[in-house]
């Protein structure tokens, strides 16, 4: 997956858990929980959705690096690379 | 002790013909059921009555996709009941609200719906949700309400099977009048129509109805009627003390004057019609009424052969010589709400302080003579007028009997 391609995922799994969800003028390098009112049961959402898509079992030190949407993709790519 | 005077100022209802009471109130007048058919996973298809109403009003989808069907029908009202009672809440100290809701069961549908889902995952446990724990707690709906509207008092949900929603009511009477709140939210919520095991459980016990026409499902008093039409639905009411409605100038729908609760001590299921006959004597001992100034009984009748005959006994016993005591039964047109049961039917009643109408009960073509009571008001509606006290039955599985008397407040 490219960097885009995690983008969208990120991003189609949080307009799952809220379809009002306002994601213009998001900062991609700002935590997403702050921009976009996710509290930590969204985020435990978006951590299942990706085991589900892809199998992936997070560890929860690893958490962290899912704060921002750029995070997410450095943190993910690796893991992704063959999805 | 000196006893507070108890009144409801405010009704907030979801049914599964109406979203509001004044079309609920129309709807049982006409006798107008809108049991539909549910088709549920493993189970198929049965008799139901499911609940249309605004859900988005007063919270978001994310909320209620993150809560619970109980928690979004409590929302909604709680929110109607608070508009309806003109309660400003801003002028409220939020720490003296209190919240109690009855409850037949909570998290049968999202257990259900989550051992499901990780059957999609061969039943791998990393799959099961984190928002399980939240969701089936069993203060969970009275949470999600306590959230919704930044309220800091209690909120909890009272255990009662069936007289869930009467004893909710008894409880915020009791909180009310030991000054533990100045405004209570009470009533009931069933979200029961969700889960495919309550479905499967009343059929194994022969106990599930089943008709051509759904609508015609739910029979109580009928000779052929064949069991309970399950359905969900929702019913606060904002309650206080007489003197805060009057100071603050609230409608008053009526005041709670007696409220009693036993138990059967004697088996699972079945009910018995001595301890309903205690249950109705204490309540209208508690009142300071005779049986004779009861206007109209509603009553908990389900459609199960016993069930309907032994409360029709214990009412024949304690109704004995009552001749302007009415007798109807809101099931027959809107099944049977479980946990909102007692309170949306004593709703659907209330109004006939105000317009003196007896709703009737539907489906009745063959009355059976065991269940036939003198002023039993049977598919037309009456209009006796001057109605002024109504006694509300609730009974439950594993013997819990409820009720509640509540008298029109004429100042």
């Amino acid at each position: 997956m490219t960097s885009e391609d995690i983008k969208e995922v990120i991003i189609a799994i949080i307009k799952d858990i809220d379809e009002e969800a306002d994601f213009d003028g998001l900062d991609a390098d700002k935590p997403l929980r702050d921009q976009l009112e996710l509290d930590s049961m969204d985020f435990l959402d978006i951590v299942m959705e990706l085991r589900k898509r892809y199998k992936l079992q997070i560890p929860e030190q690893d958490y962290p690096q899912l704060a921002t949407l750029n995070s997410c993709v450095a943190y993910l790519q690796p893991l992704l690379q063959d999805a | 002790m000196k006893t507070s005077r108890i009144v409801i100022t405010g009704i907030g209802l979801v049914a599964p013909n109406a979203a509001n009471r004044h079309e609920f109130r129309e709807k049982l007048i006409a006798g107008r059921s809108e049991i539909t058919e549910i088709d549920l996973r493993y189970f198929g298809k049965a008799p139901a009555g499911i609940c249309t109403f605004p859900e988005t009003l007063y919270r978001k989808k994310k909320e209620n996709k993150k809560g619970t069907r109980a928690g979004c029908i409590g929302v909604y009202c709680a929110n109607e009941a608070i508009a309806d009672g003109g309660l400003d809440l801003s002028s409220c100290d939020p720490a003296r609200i209190g919240i109690y809701i009855g409850l037949t069961e909570h998290g049968t549908v999202e257990t259900e719906n989550e051992v499901y889902n990780i059957s999609q995952y061969q039943y791998d446990v990393n799959y099961w949700t984190h928002h399980h724990n939240p969701r089936t707690v069993l203060n969970n709906p009275p949470g999600e309400i306590s959230m919704n509207l930044g309220i800091t008092g209690p909120h909890y949900a009272i255990g009662a099977a069936c007289a869930a929603g009467n004893a909710a009511l008894i409880q915020a009477s009791q909180m009310l009048t030991l000054g533990e709140v100045d405004v209570a939210l009470a009533g009931g919520i069933s979200e029961s129509v969700g889960s495919f095991g309550i479905f499967a459980s009343f059929k194994a016990q022969g106990a599930l109805a089943e008709a051509e026409d759904p609508r015609q499902a739910s029979r109580p008093f009928d000779r052929d009627r064949n069991g309970i039409v399950i359905s969900e639905g929702g019913c606060v009411f904002v309650m206080e003390r007489l003197e805060r409605a009057v100071a603050r100038k609230a409608h008053i729908y009526g005041e709670l004057v007696g409220y009693a609760m036993n138990s059967d001590a004697r088996d699972f299921v079945l009910p018995y019609g001595k301890r309903q006959a205690e249950c109705m004597r204490l309540a209208l001992q508690r009142a300071g009424l005779r049986a004779d100034q009861v206007d109209l009984v509603n009553t908990h009748a389900t459609g199960t052969r016993q069930g309907d005959v032994e409360e029709c006994r214990a009412i024949a016993e304690v109704f004995a010589n009552c001749p302007s005591t009415y007798i109807n039964n809101t099931k027959s047109i809107i099944g049977h709400a479980m946990g909102a049961a007692g309170v949306l039917e004593l709703a659907g009643n209330l109004p006939s302080f105000d317009d003196g109408i007896v709703h009737p009960t539907i489906n009745v073509d063959n009355l059976d003579e065991e269940c036939a009571l003198a002023n039993l008001v049977v598919n037309t509606a009456v209009r006796p007028g001057g109605l002024e006290v109504l006694l509300n039955n609730s009974f439950g599985m594993v013997g819990i009997n409820s009720t509640v008397i509540i008298k029109k407040f004429n100042g």
